[in-house]
């Protein structure tokens, strides 16, 4: 991979020219200590007002301390990959699976306890048991209401690449939400109707920095529909109210690729210093008690995995879902998504 | 190196030639270490770019996708300037040359909104209004934080001005208009120029605004780069595209201020400036210096004062407030901000001590190097720290130490300014003298030297603490592990549109960067914003 031989490249030039540097700074430096028994590093990728919740929540129950930090999917796994075995983190928890089976295919997660991985339907777990899927999430077009009908929503994902739906469309290619899609896409369709479809929306669509912005920006109209994860919907109308609330979500239905469902994952890593109080944070993750803390948490609006938690009541019931039939092998490890994505000119 | 040394221009001073002419190897090496340190992010960004083949280079930069980028990035540049500099320079003639009530208020309140962060007040304008968002939005946040880096160096020179130019004028027959634009303008230039370039470059290097006002620029794709492959590359190539058009401003600043030098050459007596009546029109220049001062501060401060109250989706989610992260989060921004000014500050000491003592071409260049550093947007410097210590630096990786170093790598241009004018003011002589009175080096350094230096020291500190405690870019890429600090808790809670559970962050923060602000004003004297004496 490209970031190795930078690394060692790198490291050589480091050696040669900035040990002085290097040395000077580290008579300074706090070295950070090895992580104490009673305490596990998380990676957090998921919603950080939630994971606060669980972490403390977590503490109370085990007397364990989970240091937390923070940041976007994609990201903290390449974070992981870069910091390879000196990776502070024990514990990596993230929004889609995609990021979890890249860390899995690079032999960097350890199984997870049998009992966990129980907990929750198999299908949405680890195929090799690397990882436990946590909560699901759906992908969903929002609407203005006050600028489509529902009657004028499109039948599937592929038809928001037509030119009938110029500047109509918001997405958000650079979030850690839109490469599964697109890798969901791919699965489903192959590549040349995968960079077509992504070459219509580059036509058509406005571009935004995150799906917060794709969902803010429907609801005030700035454009008419856009293509978000369901709960950024649920979260906007959550802070907004009714009254101030000028969007709904559309679901796409047979089947479509635009109702592609992802699940939200913990992984332990291979070199956590703290294993068994990484396998106990996973176990507390699937636990019912923390499903319900997610599923009334009024910020996350996923859908819990642990049977009898019910969701959040905005959400239409997991059940009426209607998502393309796609397993989480298939859906792989969005390796080719950026490729696609630059490939069209949306990255 | 100290042959290199001595072929520096000769001394003009008193003390022998030899004396001066060559620094203290420590001192050189302690200068050339802050040159080195503002060095390595920027080389780095450069070579990492490099690092790319020339055709996939050419692929990514020749994508249709940085062409938008630019556009939006320089259309946001250029409107800010320009608005800025008619606000800034409006404001600055009203205040400092018309009788206008309450004179002293006004220009305070136009100094003031510089101690209100970019995207606070983004903050505070989303949450008033979604609509307030794109070019619109953007324009009108940054030119409020913006315009008193305009209004204040025109306000200053405007004091400065000879009055006998403009009474000459209007004896031959101008009219007050064409004596503005024809005298006092081009008197101007050096000043509003240096103000605009100084404008233009915070706004390339802004980043927490634009995402929260949505706007797209270089910086927030490349946040964007980072957010989806860490340090794969692809935003050091954007960066240094970024990089060089901000150098190219910068290049435009070194020159509008070494011309400035020579312009206030003249120190001659003269009278008070020109103040003009402005009749009935006094209270619609009022109105529009407190709808201005509403803009700015009063929208800010009052939507966060709003959000308080507010209990919001705060009282039904867990995103509430705790008191114990609260208070950590302030504990951790006063801290970080602490170090960094000490750090900052003593790091800059012997780079201002050479130029000041030993004007050598290297010290020269030292200064140069440092200044790079304003050119440089902290995106780019936090995410080149983030690869570098990743792969090389691994002891430093995520710890406060290399965040504190960060910071002193962003702000080391702040500082020097206000260390160097210090050391210029404090005479040789008065060393001189307590040497030749028995005293050791260590003991003129503090009984001589830091008390003379001492304000300006304490100025530079105060600055670098203002801009540690609201900076954002290397807080939220280089934060420790398990730290949050009053900024990163405010982006947290305002991207997820948790507005209430923001507002104590925010107030907070706001709170600590007028009192420090205030407290930076003490120190510099009211004849810094009033031209008084105290």
């Amino acid at each position: 991979m490209a970031y190795n031989s930078f690394g060692a490249r790198l490291r050589a030039v480091a050696t040669t020219l900035g040990s002085a540097v290097a040395l000077t700074l580290a008579a300074f430096a706090t070295v950070p200590s090895a992580a104490e028994a009673a305490s596990i590093t998380l990676y957090n990728a998921q919603h950080e007002q939630v994971v606060n919740l669980l972490a403390k929540d977590f503490e109370k129950q085990s007397g364990i301390s989970v240091k937390i930090r923070n940041g976007e999917g994609p990201a903290m796994a390449a974070q992981i990959v870069a910091e390879g075995a000196a990776t502070p983190a024990d514990v990596y928890f993230t929004e889609n699976s995609p990021e979890l089976m890249l860390l899995e295919e690079k032999g960097l997660l350890n199984k997870v306890d049998n009992s966990t991985l129980a907990t929750v339907p198999t299908r949405f777990n680890s195929p090799t048991g690397a990882w436990v899927a946590v909560t699901a999430r759906e992908n969903v077009l929002a609407y203005n209401t006050t600028k489509v009908q529902a009657s004028q929503l499109p039948q599937s994902l592929f038809d928001l690449a037509k030119p009938e739906w110029k500047g109509k469309i918001g997405i958000a290619p650079s979030d850690g939400d839109f490469l599964p899609l697109v890798s969901a896409v791919l699965a489903l369709k192959g590549e040349a109707q995968t960079v077509q479809w992504l070459k219509g929306l580059k036509a058509n669509a406005q571009i935004f920095d995150d799906d917060e912005g794709v969902v803010a920006a429907v609801n005030r109209g700035g454009v008419a529909t856009g293509l978000i994860n369901n709960y950024y919907w649920a979260r906007l109308h959550a802070e907004l109210g009714d009254a101030k609330t000028r969007s709904a979500i559309y679901h796409f239905a047979n089947g479509d690729a635009g109702a592609a469902v992802n699940v939200s994952g913990a992984a332990v890593l291979k070199s956590a210093h703290n294993t068994d109080g990484a396998q106990k944070f996973l176990a507390y993750l699937v636990s019912e008690r923390a499903q319900e803390l997610m599923a009334k948490s009024h910020v996350m609006f996923e859908y819990p995995l642990h049977a009898g938690v019910a969701p959040d009541p905005i959400l239409k019931p997991f059940a009426e879902l209607s998502p393309p039939p796609l397993t989480i092998q298939q859906l792989g490890d969005d390796s080719q998504a950026g490729k696609l994505l630059r490939q069209a000119g949306l990255l | 190196m100290s042959e290199a040394l001595s072929a520096g221009p000769p001394a003009v001073s008193t003390v022998p030639a030899r004396a001066r002419s060559r620094a203290p190897r420590g001192l050189f090496a302690a200068a050339a270490l802050s040159a080195l340190l503002v060095l390595l992010p920027i080389a780095f960004t450069f070579w990492r770019a490099a690092s790319f083949g020339a055709a996939e280079a050419i692929d990514l930069i020749f994508r249709p996708l940085v062409g938008e980028l630019l556009i939006n990035t320089l259309m946001i540049t250029v409107s800010t300037t320009l608005v800025s500099a008619v606000i800034g320079t409006a404001a600055a003639w009203f205040v400092e040359r018309t009788h206008l009530p309450g004179r002293r208020a006004w220009a305070v309140l136009s100094a003031a909104p510089l101690a209100m962060p970019a995207f606070i007040s983004s903050y505070a304008w989303v949450s008033l209004s979604q609509d307030l968002q794109d070019f619109t939005g953007a324009l009108l946040v940054l030119t409020c934080a913006y315009f008193p880096l305009v209004y204040l160096p025109v306000a200053a020179a405007l004091r400065g001005m000879d009055p006998a130019l403009e009474e000459s004028a209007r004896a031959l027959g101008c009219n007050r208009w064409t004596t503005f634009i024809r005298v006092v303008l081009p008197q101007l230039r050096p000043a509003l120029l240096g103000g605009m370039l100084l404008v233009a470059l915070g706004v390339l290097s802004e980043f927490g605004a634009f995402t929260l006002l949505r706007f797209r620029t270089f910086t927030t794709q490349i946040y964007a780069e980072f957010r989806t492959s860490f340090d794969g590359g692809g935003a050091s190539l954007l960066a240094c595209l970024l990089i060089v058009i901000c150098l190219i401003v910068l290049a435009f600043e070194f020159r509008v201020r070494g011309a400035a030098r020579y312009e206030r050459v003249d120190r001659g007596t003269r009278r008070a400036v020109l103040r003009y009546e402005l009749g009935v029109w006094r209270w619609i220049v009022v109105a529009g210096l407190a709808l201005l001062s509403v803009t700015t501060l009063g929208v800010p401060l009052g939507m966060i004062g709003y959000w308080l109250t507010q209990p919001g989706a705060a009282a039904v989610t867990p995103a509430d407030v705790s008191p114990e992260l609260l208070f950590n989060a302030t504990i951790s921004s006063l801290g970080f901000g602490l170090a960094a000014a000490l750090l900052t500050t003593l790091l800059v000491v012997p780079l201002a001590f050479l130029l000041v003592r030993y004007p050598t071409r290297f010290a020269t260049l030292f200064e140069r190097t440092v200044f790079l550093a304003q050119g440089v947007p902290g995106l780019v410097i936090a995410l080149a720290i983030v690869s570098l210590a990743v792969h090389a630096l691994q002891p430093l990786y995520q710890s406060a130490t290399l965040l504190v170093i960060a910071y002193s790598m962003l702000f080391m241009p702040l500082a020097l300014v206000s260390v160097r004018a210090a050391f210029m003011q404090a005479q040789p002589r008065l060393e001189e003298t307590a040497r030749a009175l028995g005293l050791n080096w260590s003991q003129t350094l503090l009984r001589v030297v830091l008390p003379l230096a001492g304000p300006g020291l304490g100025a530079a500190a105060a600055m670098v603490f203002i801009s540690v405690v609201t900076e954002l870019n290397a807080t939220l890429l280089l934060s420790p592990l398990d730290t949050q600090t009053l900024a990163t808790q405010v982006w947290a809670d305002t991207s997820t549109m948790a507005f209430a559970a923001a507002a104590p962050y925010a107030a907070l923060l706001t709170g600590i960067s007028l009192f420090a602000s205030g407290l930076l004003f003490a120190l510099l004297g009211k004849s810094a914003l009033l031209g008084e004496r105290s």
